[in-house]
């Protein structure tokens, strides 16, 4: 087999890992969307919180101290303890739930009926005021966030692909295990989706909301049920990208990559939110790799926003979004 | 005018027993910014029977469907049901108290099948915890297999097995109205609000709505409260017949004693110059 195919090959391949990544932030993005109508800007800031109380809690940090330290000068930062991982994970779901329950409580309730610009201008702000208590609870470091899976090159698939091609595939084995567990959160979506009381009136709310209310469904409560979802999905998202490269505020950031994917996979779709990730991620590291050289490198900044633009132009309802059809 | 009186029923002309006052209206007033959709309005729907609201377009009909519903809140007056006055309650709060409803407009769930949206219908009545829902395990499972049961009932009585697996975006009208009648019904509602059920339907889909009305009253005793601007239909259909115009009660009484009242006949056909 020619070298540059196996190169290609495994550009496409780490295309996937990647393409993982964004799919999930992507899936929070579609699930707030489809029941709500809310774009939420800050499921990218959600994945940072998620991460950043995760690890605050692994290491037992004191939530706020610094803040307590400038005013009592005091000089506290650690409990002293650490937790097992699990128990901080089930922690973080629990913050990532109240954090849902606030999020309607104080900001959607008064909200209601309001045009979908206000709701999604509210997310901006919530964005912002969520990254800045990130900043003050846990501090502003990049910190390093080991929850136990395996890391550096995966052995098994090195072996293997070197026994196929006579060439060796530099995969990460923490990003397979990132597909697994995506692959896993997925399954249990639909599960929930499709066999739970709480998924039927979620798809029941998503579909039409004054019939939802007519057979008793409470709105509140849907709303509090997707955005803790939202919060458990971002927590995975933090979880596997702040164990590749620490979690760090840029991980905010991964938001605006989730939009091509979204405009790749139609907002209401999830499997279009997974698909979408995994194009934009092979297509990102193929073209960086075919044509990289041609046009000058660090194509990966701009490849997915181009793409999104010529989805915009051709197929604005995504490969997967509902159809537009007018009734005349 | 008929009696009544709160704790006793009457007998209708065909010799139905119709049971004691299910919900009272008590000065209902509805305002929507300087506009009286409903004007001191009272009255009562008795456990068993069919009642109508009838009134030209705009009369304030369908505010009074949604106050009984929960989605209208009335400036002033008390809504009594099952003797005890309501507190202000959120429509889910009000469906949850056996009160089901259609809509003008039909409220399906478009994405879902015919199945799935009756089954919506049965969401209060579920009690399994979702997690043994989702791993499908025994009571959970039990209680799917009663619920589907229940629906598939409902499915052979408005004799619509033919489209159970059909997303409902793709039936034509009269067939979607029958669906949301379905997925009321699937509530197992001591009242049932429909919100002009015949409204749109040719002259056959109109006799198979109205025999489908007389037989679910008929079989399951549920109380009917129907809304129609046709007089024709609902003369024919109901007990007793509430007859509002311009947001105001303008009658109340058996379809016979509202046919013959003056401000009736007015409404409905313009006053007379003399």
């Amino acid at each position: 087999m020619p070298e540059t195919l196996l190169f290609a090959m495994e550009a496409a391949i780490n295309g996937l890992a990647a393409g993982v990544m964004y799919a999930l932030v992507a899936l929070g993005f579609v699930l707030i969307f489809k029941a709500s109508g809310i774009f939420n800007f800050s499921q990218g800031v959600m994945a940072l919180f998620a991460a950043l109380t995760l690890v605050g809690l692994q290491t037992g940090q004191i939530p706020f101290s610094h803040l307590i330290n400038a005013i009592f000068g005091t000089r506290m930062h650690h409990f002293g303890f650490t937790l097992p991982t699990f128990v901080a994970i089930a922690g973080t779901v629990l913050v990532m739930i109240a954090f849902a329950w606030l999020v309607e409580r104080l900001i959607f309730r008064h909200l209601v009926n309001q045009e979908p610009i206000i709701l999604f201008m509210a997310t901006i702000g919530l964005a912002y005021f969520l990254e800045g208590l990130g900043d003050i609870m846990w501090g502003a470091e990049v910190k390093r966030l080991d929850v136990g899976l395996p890391q550096g090159m995966s052995g098994p698939i090195d072996d293997l692909t070197f026994a196929w091609f006579g060439y060796g595939f530099f995969v990460d084995s923490l990003e397979i295990w990132a597909a697994a567990i995506a692959g896993l959160l997925v399954i249990t979506l639909v599960i929930f989706s499709q066999y739970t009381k709480q998924g039927r009136a979620l798809r029941a709310v998503a579909d039409d909301h004054q019939a939802a209310l007519s057979v008793g469904i409470s709105l509140r409560f849907i709303w509090v049920l997707v955005w803790s979802l939202a919060g458990i999905v971002a927590l995975v998202a933090g979880i596997m990208w702040g164990a590749k490269s620490g979690v760090q505020f840029s991980l905010s950031l991964i938001a605006l990559k989730a939009l091509p994917v979204l405009i790749l996979g139609g907002f209401t779709s999830i499997p279009g939110a997974i698909i979408g990730g995994l194009i934009i991620g092979v297509g990102e590291k193929l073209f960086d790799f075919l044509l990289g050289p041609i046009v000058g490198s660090a194509t990966e900044n701009w490849f997915a926003y181009m793409l999104a633009l010529v989805f915009l132009l051709f197929r604005p309802q995504g490969l997967f979004g509902e159809k537009i059809i007018e009734r005349v | 005018m008929l009696d009544t009186k709160p704790d006793e029923g009457y007998t209708t002309a065909d010799g139905r027993q119709i049971g004691g006052v299910a919900m009272e209206m008590k000065n209902i007033t509805l305002r929507f910014g300087g506009v009286v959709a409903i004007k001191d309005i009272s009255f009562d729907i008795r456990w068993g029977e069919i009642r109508a609201i009838i009134g030209p377009n705009g009369a304030g009909k369908s505010s009074m469907l949604n106050v009984i519903s929960g989605f209208y809140h009335p400036q002033d007056g008390e809504v009594w049901y099952k003797g005890y006055r309501r507190a202000r309650m959120r429509p889910y709060q009000v469906a949850r108290t056996g009160i089901a409803r259609t809509f003008q407009n039909i409220a399906l769930f478009e994405g879902m099948s015919v199945l799935d949206n009756i089954m919506t219908g049965r969401l209060n009545l579920m009690n399994a915890g979702f997690i043994s829902q989702a791993m499908w395990w025994g009571k959970a499972a039990r209680e799917e297999e009663e619920h589907r049961e229940k629906v598939e009932k409902v499915i052979d009585f408005l004799e619509i097995q033919h489209i159970r697996k059909t997303p409902v975006a793709r039936l034509p009208y009269g067939l979607k109205k029958r669906v949301e009648l379905a997925r009321a019904l699937a509530a197992e509602p001591s009242i049932l609000l429909l919100d002009e059920p015949m409204a749109g339907m040719n002259v056959e889909e109109k006799e198979d709505m109205s025999r489908f009305i007389l037989d679910v009253n008929d079989e399951f005793n549920t109380t009917i409260v129907l809304i129609e601007h046709d007089m024709g239909v609902v003369m024919d259909l109901s007990d007793r017949v509430v007859v509002m115009d311009y947001g105001k009660k303008i009658g109340d009484g058996t379809p016979d004693e509202v046919r013959n009242n003056e401000e009736v006949i007015k409404a409905y056909l313009g006053v007379e110059h003399d």
